[in-house]
């Protein structure tokens, strides 16, 4: 079977899976906030292609008859949308939980207020840094940590459910239990402490993000001893950096197991990274229903189940817990899409990935590059690993 | 059983679903869940008759009796059950105590 064929072979290989749990509606790509860590594409959706609101609305729909529970209403900066509790409001009707994932920046206190009477059930806030400095410089933008400070104070007058997004790397891991605190200063009832995932721009900006073992192992520790002092009071979610991990992930709880991602133009992806692996065909909700696209689309069938596997997944014990990890990060570290995760211990890549974190991290480097509508050079590194591909068994 | 219900306390105790959490039939499943901040809660058939009996008025006793009528048991034992499984969902945030 050529890679074009193991990628798109007809959905009918496989059994239906269960209706998805969760959609992720990245309404825009536009923020005001630049992070060099942003999840996004390096190339953006500009405004002109966003979806309008009748097809949000018409997916809110067919979502919710799907059998889907959480709807995310994320970006970019979803508040920069001005169909934005609009939006919350049908996602409410439709019997949806409603969550909104904001930096706090670039909108009015008033559209906030807007979006807490239109139902809103959750709301995520992401602070770069506890230091005002490392907060502006990391968002790319001046005045970022006090803006983010004075909307958390507007979001406990609005008694919003409130999570904390701390995203953590070289510069911020120091702060872990401090952004903990700060949770709790908050009036949150759960923090996610996110390490950076290395894919969108966070894979161009690695060797400005990368921690070494040593400030993980800590930022680990720390969040383990948060954990016991602020039990019954704070949920504390982390998510692993997983360069440094034993085994990877169970990337979106699997590939077209759990969540559906909708990019701003109208792409559904099994994952925000998907479009980085070649040969994929993505659907878009424009050409078909989400029921279509979840069950019979060929991205969403292309790595279903474990028949895609390759050793040493194959006959891994793990292969139904962590699904061989992340297929994007396969793809930018292996160069294909199918090999183990080279974050897994068992990899023939992974000592290689090891010493490359180690190296970046002990790098020094901060010159990010921003993320922006101006793209980014494709990331350089990741070509040194793939004729190591000739190694492998 | 020597538990007295009336002396326990539970009474007092009045659960509430916060703001943030709310329980639904899903139709396409055709189950109950709990949703909150990054949570699917699906409930067992008991503990979606105690979470539907949860209204923020009534308290951990009254759901006690009235389940114990449904399922002709003792209340106190009920009751012990209840709290036992209220206690962990407010762990979580998922509930207020
Ligand atoms: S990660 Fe930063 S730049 Fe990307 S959408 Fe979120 S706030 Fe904006
Ligand atoms: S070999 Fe594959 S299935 Fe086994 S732990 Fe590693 S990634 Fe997971």
């Amino acid at each position: 079977m050529s890679r074009a064929e193991t990628l798109n072979r007809p959905a009918s290989t496989h059994p239906l899976p269960p209706p998805p749990m969760g959609l992720l509606a990245e309404l825009t790509h536009r923020c005001a906030l630049r992070c060099p860590y942003c999840s996004n594409p390096l190339e953006l959706d500009r405004r002109d292609r966003e979806l309008p609101t009748a097809v949000w609305k018409r997916l809110l729909d067919e979502a919710a008859a799907l059998g889907i529970l959480h709807v995310y209403f994320s970006g970019g900066e979803p508040m920069l949308r001005p169909d934005i509790a609009e939006l919350v409001a049908h996602a409410r009707d439709v019997g949806l939980y409603t969550n909104m994932i904001t930096s706090g920046v670039g909108f009015q206190p008033a559209a906030l207020d807007a979006v807490a009477e239109a139902g809103l059930d959750h709301i995520q806030l992401s602070i770069q840094a506890m230091d005002a400095e490392t907060c502006d410089r990391v968002g790319g933008y001046a005045g970022a940590w006090q803006r983010k400070h004075m909307v958390a104070a507007d979001i406990a007058r609005l008694g919003l459910r409130l999570t904390v997004n701390a995203v953590i790397h070289r510069e911020n891991a120091h702060q872990t239990k401090d952004f903990v605190q700060l949770a709790e200063d908050w009036g949150a009832a759960r923090i996610e402490i996110a390490h950076v995932q290395y894919y969108g721009w966070g894979i161009v900006n690695r060797a400005r993000l990368m921690p070494t073992r040593q400030q993980v192992e800590r930022a680990m520790a720390d969040v383990e001893e948060a954990r016991a002092r602020t039990a019954g009071r704070l949920v504390i979610d982390c998510v692993l950096p997983d360069y440094y991990a034993r085994y990877p992930k169970a990337c979106m709880g699997g590939w077209g197991a759990r969540l559906m991602n909708i990019s701003p133009a109208g792409v559904a992806l099994p994952c925000h990274a998907a479009q980085t692996i070649p040969g994929l065909a993505f659907d878009t909700v424009q050409e078909r229903s989400l029921s279509d696209i979840w069950y019979h689309g060929a991205a969403f069938n292309a790595f279903r189940g474990t028949d895609w596997m390759q050793e040493p997944c194959r006959s891994c014990a793990r292969k139904d817990l962590d699904f061989g990890g992340c297929r994007c990060q396969a793809m930018a570290l292996a160069g294909d899409a199918s090999a183990t995760d080279p974050a897994c211990s068992l990899s023939p890549l992974h000592k290689q990935i090891v010493a490359l974190a180690e190296a970046e991290a002990a790098s020094h480097r901060s010159d990010f590059i921003y993320r922006g509508f101006q793209g980014a050079p494709k990331p350089q590194a990741e070509r040194q690993m793939v004729p190591l591909q000739a190694d492998r068994p | 059983m020597s538990v007295d219900l009336a002396a326990s306390g539970l009474a007092s105790i009045v659960p509430a679903l916060p703001r943030g959490v709310r329980l639904r039939f899903d139709e396409s499943r055709q189950q109950w869940f709990l949703l909150g901040p990054e949570r699917v809660f699906e409930p067992d058939d008991t503990a979606a008759e105690i979470l539907r009996l949860i209204d923020g008025t009534r308290s951990v006793e009254a759901i006690a009796q009235d389940l114990a009528g449904k399922f002709e048991a003792d209340p106190a034992e009920i009751a012990a059950d209840v709290m036992a499984f209220l206690r962990d969902l407010a762990g979580q945030r998922m509930i207020d105590l």
